[in-house]
């Protein structure tokens, strides 16, 4: 993302909604701009904020004469006054950012938008997860804090040396250069992204000790991890297996996303498979 | 859908927060979904809901392309459930964001009832959601547990803030302008309603809660930390 310097005003709206702090006012040309190292290209700036198309020129002068008799105005905080935001065309390995990082665009791997998995949220039809194992999905970045190719990398090279499988229809996994190891691509290591998610799974015998897997490496990355962990219910619907090992580790399980079960198969012919995890 | 799982706050704090959203799954039950996709949209209005979404277009609330000055004193507020039913064109996900159990629960019977085949989820507390389930005679499938944040947690802002700022689990609600509008709310420069529908602007997939987070600035208004 790039701020056209002859249509910004310096308003300083969008130094707020930017989720990695990427935009500020650079003091040298008076005019909003674009930290490229920081952006995560998510497109937040330009979707979220509405957009007006003032004169340039009119709006400074006015803002001018405001600031010279020290009038503190309100104008509305999501509106950039001259439509200043020019998209870039974005080509490899940068495409990669907007990718994980904005939401609107569909992950070629799994025509997913969001971060492109369904997790368990299908798993009435997908049989994703199966009685007696475990969805693990570990999330790095979020919340708003963003993470690196090379720091998602570290977390999956220990979870295959533990000898998980990671999700196949996942977007992290299909920029893999070997899913066996966890070894990421070499050219997007230095990629920033918004959030990914490392998928995977394992019998539930292994949940605690994935969990403890996690926890150690989190402590070295400069990140934040959400985690997420999902499983079957009993054919009663009742969860009684899982939830007990996660608040024996001490976690106060307060929200969660429940597969009420309604889906079912409808389609006249099935295609392949979708919960299929890579082969190890 | 994580993105409305890992929402902070304790098991009380969504007491008026429940998201049911429902998708397909390619190769299974996509053939003919879309129709059914706006289906749910619509069964859902009866039952007031704050918001709507399709994760491809956006929620009921959207930042306007064409704004001209004068709309600064006139600026529509309503959400525009219409706009997002009609304007789902194309395999996404499509959810309705209810701001109280009852009307959570009698959505899912509606949906129950008209056997749409889609996957249904509620994302909620694990027992609002359990409550919706049994009053629907839902039988649930599977549950996926959210574990919090974990990690360089110092990176993250106040407990107000994060509230906010993670009803959009996509991370288009930065945190620095949830806290703006904390500080706003608290300044008297914006109502708890005008600062809610300001962030909800920026949800790109429509399951932010308007109704929660007027109640959140409401409660940060007066808090002294």
């Amino acid at each position: 993302m790039r701020i056209d310097p002859g249509k910004c005003v310096a308003c300083g709206n969008c130094t707020y909604v930017c989720p990695m702090g990427a935009i500020y006012i650079d003091p040298a040309i008076g005019r909003a701009t674009v930290n490229r190292d920081e952006c995560v290209e998510c497109y937040s700036c330009f979707n979220g904020l509405s957009q007006e198309h003032l004169n340039p020129t009119l709006v400074r002068t006015i803002r001018k004469i405001f600031h010279l008799m020290r009038v503190r105005f309100d104008p509305e905080p999501d509106v950039c006054p001259t439509a200043a935001f020019a998209p870039e065309e974005l080509t490899w390995p940068r495409v990669v950012r907007r990718a994980f990082s904005d939401p609107r665009v569909p992950h070629e791997s799994t025509g997913v938008e969001g971060r492109g998995t369904e997790e368990v949220k299908t798993n009435d039809v997908s049989d994703r997860v199966n009685v007696g194992e475990v969805g693990f999905t570990v999330e790095l970045g979020r919340p708003g804090v963003g993470v690196w190719f090379r720091e998602i990398q570290e977390m999956a090279w220990e979870l295959a040396r533990a000898g998980v499988v990671f999700e196949k229809r996942n977007p992290v996994t299909s920029l893999m250069s070997d899913p066996r190891t966890g070894t990421i691509r070499e050219d997007i290591l230095n990629e920033k992204v918004l959030s990914a998610i490392i998928e995977i799974k394992v019998p539930v015998e292994r949940t605690e000790e994935i969990v403890r897997l996690v926890h150690a490496v989190e402590k070295r990355l400069d990140t934040v991890v959400s985690l997420g962990v999902a499983t079957r219910c009993d054919a009663d619907g009742e969860e009684r297996t899982v939830a007990p090992i996660l608040e024996r580790l001490g976690y106060k399980l307060e929200r969660a996303k429940t597969n009420t079960g309604l889906g079912r198969i409808t389609n006249t012919a099935n295609a392949a498979h979708p919960g299929e995890v890579a082969a190890r | 859908m994580t993105n409305t799982l890992h929402r902070y706050g304790d098991a009380d704090s969504f007491r008026d927060d429940y998201v049911v959203f429902a998708m397909c799954c390619r190769g299974r039950n996509d053939e003919g979904a879309v129709p059914k996709l706006r289906r749910f949209l619509e069964m859902a209005l009866p039952f007031n809901p704050v918001n709507l979404g399709d994760a491809r277009h956006g929620g009921a609330l959207r930042a306007s392309k064409s704004m001209n000055p004068a709309s600064h004193w006139k600026r529509d507020v309503r959400p525009d459930f219409r706009a997002v039913i009609d304007g789902l064109n194309t395999l996404t996900t499509a959810a309705a964001v209810f701001d109280n159990r009852v009307a959570a629960e009698d959505f899912l019977k509606t949906v129950k009832a008209a056997d749409l085949g889609l996957s249904v989820n509620i994302s909620t507390s694990i027992d609002g959601a359990e409550q919706c389930c049994h009053e629907a005679n839902a039988c649930r499938h599977s549950v996926g547990y959210s574990l919090g944040f974990e990690g360089r947690t110092e990176h993250l802002p106040s407990e107000d803030v994060l509230k906010l700022s993670t009803m959009c689990g996509h991370g288009m609600v930065s945190a620095s302008f949830a806290k703006k509008m904390v500080d706003w709310v608290k300044e008297g420069r914006r109502t708890p309603v005008e600062a809610a529908t300001y962030m909800t602007r920026f949800c790109s997939c429509g399951v932010f809660n308007p109704s929660r987070a007027k109640r959140i600035l409401e409660e940060a208004r007066t808090r002294q930390k």
